[in-house]
């Protein structure tokens, strides 16, 4: 994770409000996250909600999973992927999906915006 | 070395066969073939495949550049004219003339047309090539009735194409007092008239034609008797004519009722000319098989090659490919006392009539009949031809032994000797299958075509390729595989057994034990919905939520733009007024777009998320249920007003339908199913279209399998007649938890049974005959099923750890996602159009 710039931390839900190996979206101001908990490699992820495939609100409602090692979620509405580590779109010539750092303190999730 | 010039006329399915095994044994032959028809030989054997959607192209029997990639030279459109023996030329209808040093016949046949008045009428036609079918396909589409003379295996299978061709009726017209009079005895007859009976099919024997009829086109038949059939159109189907006229003209010797005489070698008078295929008479015999050609074919070649081999007759076993109706025979069919003796199995109740001929010291199976079910044919074969000694009760060959298992058929195959002859067109044993599939990694019945090139003729043995390949992986320690994804080293129907043992209650249980890796969103669904078949839990709980689809994980389907719909269950399509209220109310109050849909109930769209839980708990309050409009399970039953109200209908198909519904709700499968009840023929449900459909008859119900809509529509098969309603909701039983235990994932009923070796056959064998033995264990879950039914939207509402995923924004429950957009429409509201 990148942690040389100034980051602001977010805090988005209890660890419990999370859904587990899945992901809920999360309001911060007037943009839309997807948090995953993929419960089973005991990780966090965040990435912007939006799909940049037809612009739909819809990665949190999507399907968390693994092509070898990299972690990546499917978007609900086609099935196109993106790595959770990345952003980069995995079938091909989609655009990237912004990813943000994620981070659990006492039973809390915090998402981590660039000042 | 210098290449010795061969020239064969007739670029059918043997001059083509010739081709391929003399290029694939030798390069010291320069090859001209010269063919008459327009285009490369093709699968004649499965022609009528053409009016189902087989494109001359798919029929080819070679790729565009076969020939010119193995040097041989093809001239098509082009008759030879004559042949000059002393020179050693042809000479073709376009001028080409060639020397040779060895010509090879292979002319075939042409349908006999016998010399009747009239027979030259417009709409009179034979069955023989491509082009024929195109006419014919052409003709019939202003024809309302057509008639086949003829009711030989040709005969039928060109009335069984005019039926597919939506003629209204379809008559066959037989001189000799029975059907197949060549293969099958009297009785065997009279089972298979009534059979093609009651697909529609209308049969006169005893019929001898006097004249054809009309004005240019042909009106009716006029027969001996004095009696006529009106018809408009006719297929002549009355035997097959060798085509010796060019060995006529040039001295080669025929015989006196056609064909060109041969020796052991495949040799006319003239050593360097030979003839194969249909044009050639053996031993006093025209063979009108495939199989015995391609032996002709492989014994010239040997000839050519220095090679001995002789022809030494043929078995002429066959298995008619009509659709619906089993007919075999093989062997000596018809041998009887003192020569042999006969056992006899008849079922007038389905149809079934089984002969079999066996030696007089009940050693050896010498031939027989098989009616309505062919099931043994390919067993039945190996006995005879391997000389196999029968069992102490013969008759168990065609009973079955009482008290046996499913394992008995595959006995069956292990018990040949690996030199059984397993495809006798391609000349392919037993252990040369087996060899395919231990030696050279063949495991897939394509493979197995591919490598040995063993059931690409007639196709009879397929079944059997596939028990051999069965039985040869299981001697190396393997079973047949078709795996999940890289997450799961197993297919479908593996995984669900292994869930069903292990007891597995979740997704991660499921990896664990049995995958590896962190899944995907290939595994997840199909996983989940395994678990959804199998335990029936309520799909959101144990954790198994978050592997959902997300249709199934929000129990609504996603629409452009992110809200969704609601879609209550109407069984039958039947509702009250109050509850179309109750519909009205809720759709207000929520803002919703409603369309009945094609499905016969209505359609909510454009909720938000977290109002769906508000939205149902009112439904349920006024007695709705989920109707799995999202699901990979039963959609709809849609039924027809039926004899209630309607003056045409035969039973009450609305009840019907609900019961079904109600029986089978929230199901899962691997992919949706629908059904629908029709009150009679006229069958306003459009029943043949669905997964499963039932139309009413004078004597109970009709039931139709495997029907579907979407991109690739295919009307159901009929698999059990006039069945009360019990029986038809056991069938109905059985073929869903066949299909939910077998189907690969996301595969309709339609494309299951099209990949389903033995097709429709086989299905109907496995669901009425209980072939597996399965029926009482499928019946026994589904009754699990049916008992343990919730409705899974009701229980969502009311527990609050689900009810809480419904909600937008994890940080703002109440809070709806504003970039939900939506228009305006006829004073309703649609979705916004995607952005991009
Ligand atoms: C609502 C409806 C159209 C309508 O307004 O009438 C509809 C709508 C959808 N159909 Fe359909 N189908 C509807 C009747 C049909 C029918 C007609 C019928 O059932 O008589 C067919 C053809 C018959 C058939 O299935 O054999 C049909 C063939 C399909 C297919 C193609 C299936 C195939 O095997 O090729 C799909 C795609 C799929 O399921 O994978 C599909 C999928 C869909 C989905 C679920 C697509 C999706 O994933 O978003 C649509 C969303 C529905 C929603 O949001 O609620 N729908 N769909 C109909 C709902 C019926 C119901 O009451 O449940
Ligand atoms: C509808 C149908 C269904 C059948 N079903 C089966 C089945 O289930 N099982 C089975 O075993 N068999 C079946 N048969 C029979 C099988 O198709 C034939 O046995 C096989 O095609 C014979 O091959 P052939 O090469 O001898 O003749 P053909 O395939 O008829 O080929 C002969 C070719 O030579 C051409 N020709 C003739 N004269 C000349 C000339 N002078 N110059 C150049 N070319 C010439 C003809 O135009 C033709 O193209 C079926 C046949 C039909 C019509
Ligand atoms: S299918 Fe028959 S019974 Fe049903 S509505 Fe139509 S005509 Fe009436
Ligand atoms: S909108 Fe996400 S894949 Fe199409």
């Amino acid at each position: 994770m990148e942690m040389t710039k100034q980051v602001a931390w977010f805090a988005a839900c209890r660890v419990e409000d999370a859904v587990e190996n899945g992901g809920v979206c999360v309001k911060y101001h007037d943009q839309q996250v997807a948090l995953f908990y993929f419960t089973r490699r005991d990780e966090w992820y965040a990435t912007q909600n939006e799909c940049p495939h037809k612009k739909q609100m819809a990665l949190s409602r999507g399907l968390l999973g693994a092509v070898e090692d990299q972690p990546k979620i499917a978007c609900p509405f086609h099935k196109k992927t993106f790595s959770l580590k990345t952003g980069e779109c995995l079938n091909g010539d989609e655009c990237a999906i912004t990813t943000y750092p994620v981070r659990v303190e006492n039973g809390m999730v915090y998402i981590g915006f660039n000042l | 070395m210098e290449q010795k010039r061969v020239v064969v006329v007739g670029n059918g399915m043997i001059g083509y066969k010739f081709c391929e095994k003399l290029v694939s044994k030798s390069d010291a032959f320069l090859i001209t073939v010269f063919g008459e028809e327009p285009r490369r030989a093709y699968d004649r054997v499965h022609l009528s495949e053409y009016f189902n959607g087989k494109t001359a192209d798919d029929l080819s029997l070679s790729t565009e550049n076969w020939y010119a990639e193995r040097n041989i030279t093809l001239y098509l459109d082009d008759a030879v004219k004559a042949i000059d023996r002393d020179q050693q030329t042809v000479r073709s209808a376009n001028g080409h003339v060639l020397s040779y040093d060895f010509l090879v016949i292979a002319t075939g046949s042409s349908a006999f047309v016998p010399d009747i008045p009239g027979i030259d009428k417009e709409g009179v036609f034979v069955y023989r090539t491509i082009d024929d079918l195109v006419l014919i396909e052409e003709y019939a589409k202003r024809a309302r009735t057509g008639a086949v003379m003829g009711g030989g295996l040709l005969g039928l299978e060109a009335a069984k194409a005019l039926m597919d061709l939506n003629l209204k009726e379809t008559h066959v017209v037989e001189f000799a007092p029975r059907l197949m009079p060549r293969q099958i005895d009297n009785r065997g007859s009279e089972m298979l008239q009534s059979k093609l009976h009651s697909i529609g099919l209308k049969i006169h024997l005893n019929m001898g034609t006097s004249s054809i009829e009309g004005d240019n086109c042909i009106q009716y038949i006029q027969f001996n008797d004095g009696t006529v059939l009106e018809t408009d159109m006719l297929v002549i189907s009355a035997g097959i004519r060798p085509r010796d006229e060019l060995a006529k003209l040039c001295g080669i010797e025929t015989g006196s009722r056609g064909g060109i005489l041969v020796n052991e070698f495949m040799q006319t008078n003239d050593p360097s000319v030979f003839a194969i295929g249909e044009c050639a008479l053996f031993d006093h015999n025209i063979y009108g098989l495939i199989a015995p050609g391609y032996e002709m074919a492989e014994v010239v070649v040997s000839r050519l090659c220095g090679i001995e081999k002789t022809f030494k007759g043929f078995d002429m076993s066959t298995k008619l490919k009509l659709i619906g109706v089993d007919v075999a025979s093989f062997g000596d069919p018809f041998t009887t006392e003192p020569d042999s003796r006969t056992i006899v199995f008849e079922d007038t109740h389905k149809g079934i009539y089984k002969r079999i001929n066996i030696s007089t010291d009940g050693k050896y199976l010498l031939g027989g009949i098989l009616i309505g079910d062919a099931e043994g044919y390919n067993m039945l074969l190996q006995t005879v031809n391997n000389k196999i000694l029968l069992p102490p009760n013969p008759e168990d060959m065609i009973i079955g032994a009482r008290g046996n298992n499913p394992q008995e058929q595959q006995a069956g195959v292990a018990g040949l000797p690996d030199e059984a002859l397993i495809c006798s067109c391609e000349g392919i044993t037993k252990g040369g299958i087996c060899s395919a599939v231990a030696d050279h990694g063949c495991e897939t019945v394509d493979a197995i075509k591919k490598y040995t090139k063993a059931g690409t003729g007639c196709g009879g043995c397929v079944p059997m390729i596939k028990d051999l390949m069965v039985h040869a992986m299981k001697m190396k320690g393997k079973y047949l595989r078709n795996v999940v994804c890289e997450h799961f080293e197993l297919s479908r129907q593996e995984l669900y057994d292994l869930i069903k043992i292990h007891q597995l209650k979740s997704y991660d249980e499921v990896l664990d034990g049995l995958g590896k890796g962190d899944g995907c969103e290939v595994c997840k669904p199909l996983v989940a919905s395994l678990l959804a078949s199998i335990w029936n839990d309520m799909i959101l709980r144990k954790g198994n939520a978050a592997a959902q689809d997300s249709n199934d994980r929000f129990l609504a389907n996603i629409q452009k733009g992110g809200s969704y719909s609601v879609v209550p269950r109407i069984p039958g399509g039947e509702i009250t007024p109050d509850k179309l209220i109750v519909i009205g109310e809720v759709a207000k109050e929520y803002n919703l777009y409603t369309k009945i849909t094609g499905g016969q109930r209505i359609d909510m769209f454009g909720a938000h998320l977290s109002d769906l839980p508000f939205i149902w708990e009112k439904l349920i309050a006024a007695g709705f249920e989920s109707g799995h409009a999202y699901g990979k399970g039963l959609r709809t039953v849609k039924s027809c007003v039926g004899s209630t109200w309607c003056r045409f209908g035969l039973h009450d198909s609305v009840s019907f339908a609900i019961r079904i519904e109600e029986r089978y709700r929230g199901l899962r499968a691997p992919h949706k199913f629908k059904s629908g009840v029709s009150g009679c023929i006229r069958e306003c449900a459009e029943a043949q279209s669905k997964d499963f459909g039932i139309i009413a008859t004078e004597r109970g119900w009709n039931l139709y399998v495997c029907g579907n809509g979407g991109g690739k529509p295919q009307h159901g098969l009929l698999l059990a007649t006039d069945i009360d309603s019990d029986t038809c909701i056991r069938y109905i039983d059985r073929f869903l938890m066949f299909y939910i235990h077998t189907a690969d994932p996301l595969t309709r009923t339609a494309t299951w049974l099209n990949k389903m070796e033995g097709g429709i056959d086989y299905l109907r064998n496995v669901i009425l005959n209980d072939s597996l033995q399965l029926a009482a264990v499928w019946e026994a879950e589904m009754e699990v099923f049916v008992k343990s039914y919730e409705c899974e939207w009701k229980a969502a509402v009311e527990d609050p750890s689900v009810r809480k995923r419904f909600n937008h924004f994890v940080n703002s429950p109440m809070e709806k996602d504003s970039s939900v957009k939506f228009e305006e429409m006829r004073g309703q509201k649609k979705a916004a159009d995607w952005s991009v």
